[in-house]
């Protein structure tokens, strides 16, 4: 497998990648695979119909990785990308999802990911999604990312979902419908600047004696907008808790609009949203560390968006 | 080292402080003390260079340091613990105290706060507030400065903690020759430890001087 230094990039600062890993993975350069290998639990094909693959994770998987990240090195493609998870019952699976953009043409880059989820029962799924965007062309990059999971009884996923740099417009949307003692971890980072725009969504259903924990912290810069938009339904007895943290900077602005929806006088369902510029206490406790106001800021952004 | 030469501040057309003036000398261990509201904080901001005086002088070690901003004054060699500790979304306590200098461990023992259970813990509302304070009052022991302010250091710790705290401010008295401490506290304790107790009344120093002189007429006064 021949790749090209920018594409190499890619996969290193979003899936972490240096060299082929062990298991299954599939790599995704310009619109076609690259790369692919199976492993003996993890089955990997292509759609038929559309593009994308069918990933089939057998019963009683233990800590195994797939890796499918996905590059885009040249300008002008626009592509919509179907992956779908079947998960079998007691798996405990990390995902490693993730796509650059490298743009250094007039015409837009467009990746349109849409992963499905179907996890059975008493299952730990971690996925991993990072997005990037490089190259200074004048055509846009942009990932529309779209997560949909359906969580099976007693099973955790937990999403880690990041987008630090360089993405010019994004529309996220993430649904997820809980069955019965189930639960779900979100954790996003977004960061954005120029004129960037980035728009998260969240549609959480939740079934009997399942949780629901969304954190999103968000740093918007120069003159960027971010929406944020989430709704946390409660069918029956459950807990729901979403966060939206937001730090502004310059002359950017974030809209939050959380919504609660609880359908039982037995699901507690919290929301909290905060949104601001960096507290001046904050800066001014590391200026008398020693720290310059410009690092001082720097720090308690890097920390924020760990 | 530390030189203030008739410093005022005016805030809402009100004199919070009134032409304060005093020396330090190096290896001075000052209490300032006084009712809620003299401008005890405010001296304190002033010096670390948090507030800007209306009028008057700041040196330290010789040097004019009035228009100094805050980092300026902490590369010189002046720390501040705040009496409202801050918090920070994403940063823990070993980055924080990193920042802050080299003996991240001891200062938290200092401070009788395990180390082992600490470090990692993020600067957020999941630590209680008597433990901000005391990792706040780490930050500042851990810039080894030539002086230190701590504002009111004993607020929201634990008696037995406090103890221990007053403990490390003597240590720290015993041990330094060249260094200098200034607590802003309304302790006894603390005061029985101070060699020099300042008392401020609004705005303007009421008393100064050894505290084997300063310490009776205040037990007297609050008889
Ligand atoms: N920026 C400001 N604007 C208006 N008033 C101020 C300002 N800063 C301080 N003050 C007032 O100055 C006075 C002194 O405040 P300061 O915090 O210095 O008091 P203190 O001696 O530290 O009191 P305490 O013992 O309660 O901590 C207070 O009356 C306070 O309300
Ligand atoms: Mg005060």
């Amino acid at each position: 497998m021949r790749l090209s230094e920018e594409v190499k990039q890619i996969f290193c600062e979003v899936a972490e990648l240096t060299e082929i890993p062990a298991g299954a993975y599939n790599f995704r350069v310009n619109g076609k695979s690259v790369g692919r290998q199976s492993s003996e639990n993890i089955d990997i094909k292509p759609k038929t119909d559309v593009s994308g693959l069918e990933i089939y994770i057998k019963a009683d998987t233990k800590n195994e990785i797939v890796h499918i990240p996905v590059a885009i090195s040249v300008t002008g493609i626009e592509e919509d990308v179907y992956n779908d998870f079947h998960i079998g019952d007691n798996s405990d699976v990390t995902i490693v999802a993730g796509c650059g953009i490298y743009n250094c043409g007039g015409e837009n880059s467009v990746h349109n990911g849409i992963h499905r989820f179907f996890i059975g029962k008493n299952c730990k799924v971690k996925y991993i999604e990072r997005h990037l965007g490089l190259g200074r062309g004048a055509g846009g990059k942009i990932l529309n990312p779209t997560t949909e999971l359906e969580v099976g009884e007693n099973s955790e996923a937990t999403l880690y979902m990041e987008q630090l740099k360089g993405v010019d417009s994004t529309i996220r949307i993430t649904k997820a419908n809980l069955a019965k003692d189930a639960h779900i971890v979100v954790e996003e980072r977004l960061l954005t600047h120029g004129r960037q725009t980035a728009e998260s969504v969240y549609q959480i259903e939740l079934g009997e004696d399942s949780t629901a924990d969304i954190n999103s912290r968000a740093v918007a810069r120069d003159i960027s907008r971010q929406k944020f938009a989430s709704c946390i339904v409660g069918n029956s007895r459950c807990r729901g808790h979403s966060a939206c943290d937001a730090i502004l900077m310059e002359d950017a602005s974030v809209l939050a609009e959380p919504a609660l929806d609880a359908k039982s006088p037995d699901a507690a369902l919290i929301h909290e949203a905060a949104i601001g510029k960096i507290a001046g206490d904050e800066i001014i406790k590391l200026c008398s560390l020693g720290l310059t106001e410009a690092e001082a800021e720097s720090k308690i952004i890097n920390g924020f968006l760990k | 080292m530390l030189e203030v030469k008739n410093i005022s501040f005016v805030a809402d057309g009100r004199k919070i402080l009134d032409n304060v003036s005093f020396r330090l000398e190096p290896g001075s261990f000052l209490v300032i003390t006084g009712p809620n509201g003299s401008g005890k904080s405010t001296l304190a901001q002033i010096l670390m260079g948090i507030k800007k005086p209306s009028a008057g002088q700041i040196l330290f070690d010789s040097q004019d340091i009035t228009e100094f901003s805050v980092t300026e004054r902490a590369k010189l060699g002046l720390a501040f613990a705040f009496q409202q500790p801050v918090k920070f979304k994403g940063l823990t306590v070993r980055e924080l105290l990193e920042i802050a200098g080299k003996n991240v461990e001891g200062v938290l023992t200092k401070v009788g706060l395990d180390p082992t259970e600490y470090l990692d813990r993020e600067l957020s509302s999941t630590l209680s507030g008597g433990e901000l304070k005391r990792i706040e009052i780490a930050s500042a022991l851990a810039r080894e400065a030539k002086l230190t302010i701590f504002d009111e250091p004993e607020a929201g710790i634990d008696l037995w903690s406090f103890e221990k705290l007053t403990d490390t401010f003597s240590e720290l008295r015993d041990q330094t020759k060249d260094r200098s401490i200034m607590i802003i506290s309304h302790q006894e304790r603390i005061l029985k430890i101070a060699d020099q107790i300042m008392i401020l009344e609004k705005g303007k120093i009421k008393s100064f001087g050894p505290a084997t002189e300063i310490l009776p007429k205040i037990l007297e006064g609050q008889k």
